[in-house]
Formats: C-alpha cells, sequence, structure tokens
C-alpha cells in the first residue's frame, strides 16, 4: 500500500458563486518516491497540497467543501479531527513553502524556530534541541551553523533561508514531504542546490515527496512520477521518463514546448500555449482547456473526457500520440 | 476575507490632515469611530512594513529615526528629563519642603519674593526654594507617566492580545471571544478621557496611586485596540501558516510568533501615550483629586496651589506649566517620529 493514497479529492469555495478549484484529483505516494504535481497558477496545485493538511483558510467551515479521501498510512487527513492533525504535521507530514522570506518569521533567530520544532514533537529540552537544530542547519548545508542559529531571517541570503526552512521541515524525520514551489523565489544557481538538496534528503531517509511546481525543468530532474492538473483536475499521469518521452495531452504538449531552450536558434520564436488560464471552460460543458488546445475537435465539447489509461493516463478525446 | 475593523476606509480615509495633528495629543477630540479607524490604521501600517522584505523592521526603523531631527531633539529632551528627575533630588540646593524662607513671604501684603541669585526661581507661597520644587516634581511626575502607562500598557495588551489571537487563530469560538472583549473595550474608547479618569480617581479616593490607576485606564483600549488589530493582520501571515504546517501550538504561534511581530504600533503609542499620561495626570491634579502629600512636589499640584495666587506671581504657574510641555513634548516629537518610521507612506 502507498503511503499516501488520495482517491478524489476535491475542494469548492462557497463564496458569491461556488468555485471548484480542485476536482476528482488522485494519485499515490510511496515511501521514497517523488510526485509531481504540475501546472500553472490557479491550476489547483496549491489548494491540493493544503487541503491534505487541513491548512486552507476557514477548512472544515461552511465556506470550504473538502470531499474525496486522503489515506495517510490507513488515517485519512480529510476526516482526521484537529488534534491528530496538528500531532501529525510537522512530525509526519511537513511542508515547504514558495517564499522563504514571509515564512520564517522576521523577529525570531533561526536557531529559535528550529528548536521550536523539535521541542513540540520530540520532547526535548531547550538545550538538546539547540544542539540538534546546529546539526540539522549543518545537514542542510548552512555552514558555520552554531553562528547561523542566532541569527535572524534577514540576515540569511535567499538560499540559506529555504535551507533553514528545510532544516526545520525535516526537524522531525517526517515520513512525507510536500514542497510548494520551494525554488520558485530562487536564483537558478541556488536552485539547482535546493533540489540536489532535495534529492539527498529524499534518498538518506527515505522520505516521500510531493514536488509542486510550475516547472518542467524541477519535474524533470527530481520526480519519478508526475501529475499534470488543469483547472482542477489531472489531465495526464505517468512516469517521468514516460511523459517527457510521450507527452500526450495537448497541454502538457504545449507546457514542454513553452520552455524556452538553450540550443534554439537566434531569432526562433517562442511557442506559448494560446490564452490563459482563466479561459476555462467548466469541465461539465467539457474538455477545460479546449478553448486554449489547437487539437479542439467538436467531440471535445460534448462532455468531460475521462482519464484513460493505468500507468500512463491521460483526459484527451484526440490526444497528441497514442502511447 | 478582510476583518471587519480593517476596512479600506481605515486604511485609507483615517489620516486626513486635521486628525493628524490630533494624533500629538493622543487620541482626544476625535469620535470614537475615528478613534478606531486611527488605531487600526497604525496597526495596519506596521503589519505592511514588515512584510517588505530587507532589513528587519527595528533596524529600518532606527535608522529612519535617527535621521529625523525633530527625533533627535525629542531625545535629547526626553533624555534631560530623566537625568533630572533621576539626579535632580541629590544635586538641587534646598530641600523641596523646606519652609526656611517662610519670614519673606507676606501673603496678606501680596509679597512672595521673585528669582534671586539665592532662589533661582523665587520662593512659593509658603516660603519653599522653587527651583528645589520643580526639579524634584520631574521625578514625581515620570513616575506616574511611566506607572500610568505601563498599566494601561499590561492591561491593553492582556485584553487586546487575548482578543486578537481569539481573532486571528480561534476559528469561530475565537471571533466570539474577541467580539465580546472588543465591545467592553469599545465602551470605554467610547467614554472621554478625562470624564472617565475623574470617575475613576473620585472612586477611588485622591492619591497619587489613584492618579496612575486613572490614567492608565484610560489608555487601556488604545493599547487593546490596537495589539489586537496588529495581531488580526499578522494572524494572515505565511510565518502562521508555515508554523502551523509544522504543527507548532496555536498559543505558542500567538506567543512566540504574533504577538513580538504585533508590538511596534504599540511601542509607538506607549510614546505618544507617555505624553498624554503625563498632561493628564497633572490635570487630574490639578483638579484636587492627586497625590494631597505636601511633601512631594508634583507639576500639578504645583499649578493648582499657584493658580489662586496668579496675579500676584504668575511665575509660580509658569515654571510647572513649562515642565510639563517640555516633556510631553519630548515624548510626542519621538513618539511622532516612531511613528513615521514605521509608516511606508510617509516616507522621504
Amino acid at each position: 500500500m502507498a503511503l499516501l493514497e488520495v482517491e478524489d479529492l476535491g475542494v469548492t469555495f462557497h463564496a458569491d458563486r461556488d468555485v471548484r478549484a480542485v476536482d476528482g484529483v488522485s494519485f499515490a505516494v510511496d515511501a521514497g518516491k517523488v510526485v509531481g504535481l504540475v501546472g500553472e497558477s490557479g491550476c489547483g496545485k496549491s489548494v491540493t497540497s493544503l487541503a491534505l493538511i487541513g491548512l486552507l483558510p476557514n477548512q472544515n467551515t461552511k465556506r470550504v467543501r473538502v470531499d474525496g479521501s486522503a489515506k495517510f498510512d490507513g488515517l485519512d487527513l480529510l476526516r482526521a479531527d484537529r488534534r491528530t492533525l496538528r500531532d501529525i504535521r510537522g512530525r509526519e507530514i511537513a511542508m515547504i513553502f514558495q517564499d522563504p522570506l514571509s515564512s520564517l518569521n522576521p523577529v525570531v533567530p533561526i536557531g529559535v524556530q528550529v528548536a521550536e520544532v523539535l521541542i513540540r514533537h520530540r520532547g526535548i529540552g531547550k538545550h538538546e534541541a539547540e544542539r540538534r537544530s546546529a546539526e540539522l542547519l549543518d545537514r542542510v548545508g548552512i555552514p558555520d551553523p552554531r553562528r547561523r542559529l542566532k541569527e535572524y531571517p534577514h540576515q540569511l541570503s535567499g538560499g540559506m533561508r529555504q535551507r533553514a526552512l528545510i532544516a526545520m521541515a525535516v526537524a522531525c524525520r517526517p515520513r512525507l514531504l510536500i514542497a510548494d514551489e520551494p525554488t520558485t523565489a530562487l536564483d537558478v544557481t541556488i536552485q539547482a542546490q535546493i533540489l540536489e538538496l532535495l534529492k539527498e534528503l529524499v534518498r538518506e531517509d527515505g522520505t516521500a515527496l510531493i514536488m509542486i511546481t510550475h516547472d518542467l525543468g524541477v519535474v524533470a530532474g527530481l520526480c519519478d512520477s508526475v501529475n499534470v492538473l488543469y483547472a482542477g483536475r489531472v489531465v495526464e499521469s505517468a512516469g517521468r521518463h514516460e511523459l517527457f518521452a510521450h507527452p500526450t495531452h495537448p497541454y502538457t504538449v504545449g507546457l514542454l514546448n513553452s520552455i524556452p531552450r538553450l540550443d534554439a536558434l537566434r531569432g526562433e520564436e517562442l511557442t506559448p500555449i494560446r490564452g490563459s488560464v482563466r479561459d476555462v471552460l467548466a469541465w461539465s460543458a467539457g474538455c477545460a482547456f479546449a478553448p486554449r488546445c489547437d487539437r479542439a475537435i467538436e467531440t471535445c465539447l460534448t462532455g468531460p473526457p475521462s482519464l484513460e489509461g493505468t500507468n500512463h493516463s491521460f483526459r484527451c478525446v484526440n490526444p497528441e500520440v497514442v502511447p | 476575507m478582510t476583518p471587519d475593523n480593517l476596512t479600506p476606509e481605515a486604511a485609507s480615509g483615517a489620516t486626513a490632515p486635521e486628525q493628524r495633528q490630533d494624533e500629538s495629543s493622543g487620541l482626544k477630540g476625535l469620535t470614537p469611530k475615528a478613534k478606531k479607524q486611527r488605531l487600526d490604521r497604525l496597526a495596519e501600517l506596521a503589519a505592511v512594513h514588515a512584510d517588505e522584505k530587507g532589513r528587519s523592521l527595528w533596524a529600518e526603523a532606527f535608522r529612519r529615526v535617527r535621521k529625523n531631527p525633530a527625533a533627535v531633539i525629542g531625545a535629547i529632551v526626553l533624555l534631560l528629563f530623566v537625568l533630572v528627575a533621576i539626579i535632580g533630588p541629590f544635586l538641587v540646593p534646598y530641600s523641596p519642603t523646606s519652609t526656611a524662607w517662610a519670614d519673606q513671604v507676606k501673603e496678606g501684603q501680596n509679597i512672595i519674593p521673585g528669582p534671586s541669585s539665592e532662589h533661582w526661581f523665587g520662593l512659593d507661597h509658603n516660603g519653599r526654594d522653587e527651583f528645589s520644587r520643580v526639579i524634584v516634581g520631574a521625578r514625581q511626575t515620570l513616575l506616574v507617566g511611566v506607572v500610568a502607562t505601563s498599566l494601561g500598557l499590561l492591561v491593553g495588551c492582556l485584553l487586546g492580545g487575548l482578543a486578537g489571537s481569539a481573532y486571528a487563530l480561534g476559528g469561530r469560538r475565537g471571533r466570539q471571544v474577541d467580539n465580546a472583549i472588543m465591545r467592553v473595550v469599545d465602551m470605554l474608547l467610547a467614554m472621554p478621557s478625562l470624564l472617565l479618569a475623574v470617575s475613576v480617581a473620585a472612586l477611588l479616593g485622591p492619591s497619587l496611586i489613584t492618579v496612575m490607576i486613572a490614567v492608565g485606564v484610560i489608555s487601556v483600549p488604545v493599547f487593546a485596540r490596537l495589539l489586537r488589530g496588529s495581531m488580526i493582520a499578522q494572524g494572515h501571515a505565511e510565518y502562521v501558516t508555515a508554523a502551523t504546517a509544522l504543527g507548532v501550538r496555536r498559543g505558542r504561534i500567538a506567543l512566540g510568533h504574533v504577538l513580538p511581530n504585533s508590538l511596534a504600533p504599540v511601542l509607538v503609542q506607549a510614546t505618544l501615550t507617555l505624553a498624554t499620561a503625563i498632561i493628564e495626570a497633572a490635570a487630574l491634579s490639578f483638579l484636587g483629586l492627586g497625590n494631597p502629600d505636601p511633601a512631594v512636589p508634583e507639576w500639578g499640584v504645583m499649578l493648582t496651589d499657584a493658580l489662586t495666587r496668579l496675579e500676584v506671581a504668575p511665575r509660580l504657574t509658569i515654571y510647572p506649566a513649562v515642565g510639563i510641555i517640555i516633556t510631553a513634548f519630548g515624548f510626542t516629537l519621538l513618539g511622532e517620529a516612531m511613528r513615521e518610521a514605521l509608516d511606508p507612506k510617509l516616507r522621504k
């Protein structure tokens, strides 16, 4: 059995009109594996991750409805009570956020913030926690950890901050890490270092990792399997090699073509996907991607396409290549 | 999901120029609603500023305060005042209570000797050295100001902190707790401050402690509202989500994360409140609710005593009054400069 099995996860925000941000997303994460959730802004990838650990604003109130199930080692995260969830967060499941500066408390030294997690979940003393915090900072590649412990977030560089945040996340050796665009706010060189670090942590601890990103380069370098999301649904799901070798859904193909290539000829035009993520159709009326799709045919508008295939599944009636 | 009291009007409309002047004298003369908006605005400003990247809020604010000449003047005035209050009583030429020169004062003939080389500020109506009394009175004034403000700060922060953390982290039940606390605070805020102080003082009987409590009570709602607004604004910060995602308990998040980030506007307000507190304390003493003990000179009491002899010796009102004015001025200058340093819109 997989460590985390998400079945039919749906999130609906009840505002002026109901917004179905996530609609029947299913995927599974095995221990030691990296699963990517890929898509543009607004496709529901962050909402998915926040829903899993119960951190959506107003989650479990009338304003937000979460359905489906997410079995983490047998426990349904979506039905777990708050106390259980609070004990799980940070110890069993930890999250790494996009912007390390705003995710760290500006007026609390790094060391205190790391130690806090250890004190909370490991029940160890302050002194012991401090010693282990130094080890953790060392582990995530922060030089001179003893001194850094006493520093404030603004004294650290962007990369160091993200490392500190990762140190906090892995402090209790969680079995599942959720990284929500952990490299988006960083320089390309730092991005590579952070990805390398995550890879190492996954390998050493056997941690499962859900990698949320819009960057297919990150996916190619890190993920074992990939779920491409569009308008709240998985439109294509496959292993990494399979996905890059045989992209099937026109949206995936579009994403791949949108990446500027270093070896492209000068003056060669980029090939973006037309329109924006706001030009969606309701899934009930047909394929949500149809308004932006070059391969759209009449059948696309007759009803929601279903997810076909087992190892390499896709949601399209007129796919690019049949695998 | 904007909290009800952080409406856009509060953010943009609350700093009309004619209102801004009032801020130096605390929040007097404003309608309760304007008061609320003003406090929420200050709370919000600090929150916005903290989100900016780069140096820490305090380092940045301190750097700007130092560049502001008004702040430097204010700080110097305050430093002198504190020095006088602390070491003054050891340096004064005469005992402030000694009536050794009472024979020179002839009240029946309206003679109260004025300044001379022996008595720089002259004598008061009981033949005591006025200069010594003014210097020693500074200590009392500082004491009242600091104790009253601390009292208000403490109680206000308890109430505001409780309400703020309940609202920001407590879900629906928390919002009810917040509502209950804040309605009580709003009632206090709606009452004219001096009237409130007089009521408290009248209840407890005249004494120095009464003045401190009375002046403290009127600053409670100001601090409570300010801290609450600030904490709610901070409650949406990403580091709160991040800490929650690591399983940190809510109480710990409130105390260890949200509170330290919310204190900036409160401390600014505390500086401004010190100025008001000194004035209010003097006013209470002036109204006869202050310390009745003649052995301890206090500027407000000195003013009252001098009032009946205004025609004979107007200078006796001037000395303590100027003392009060300079001190309040110093606190106000510094407080305003600190507020400006935290306000990104007012940056030069």
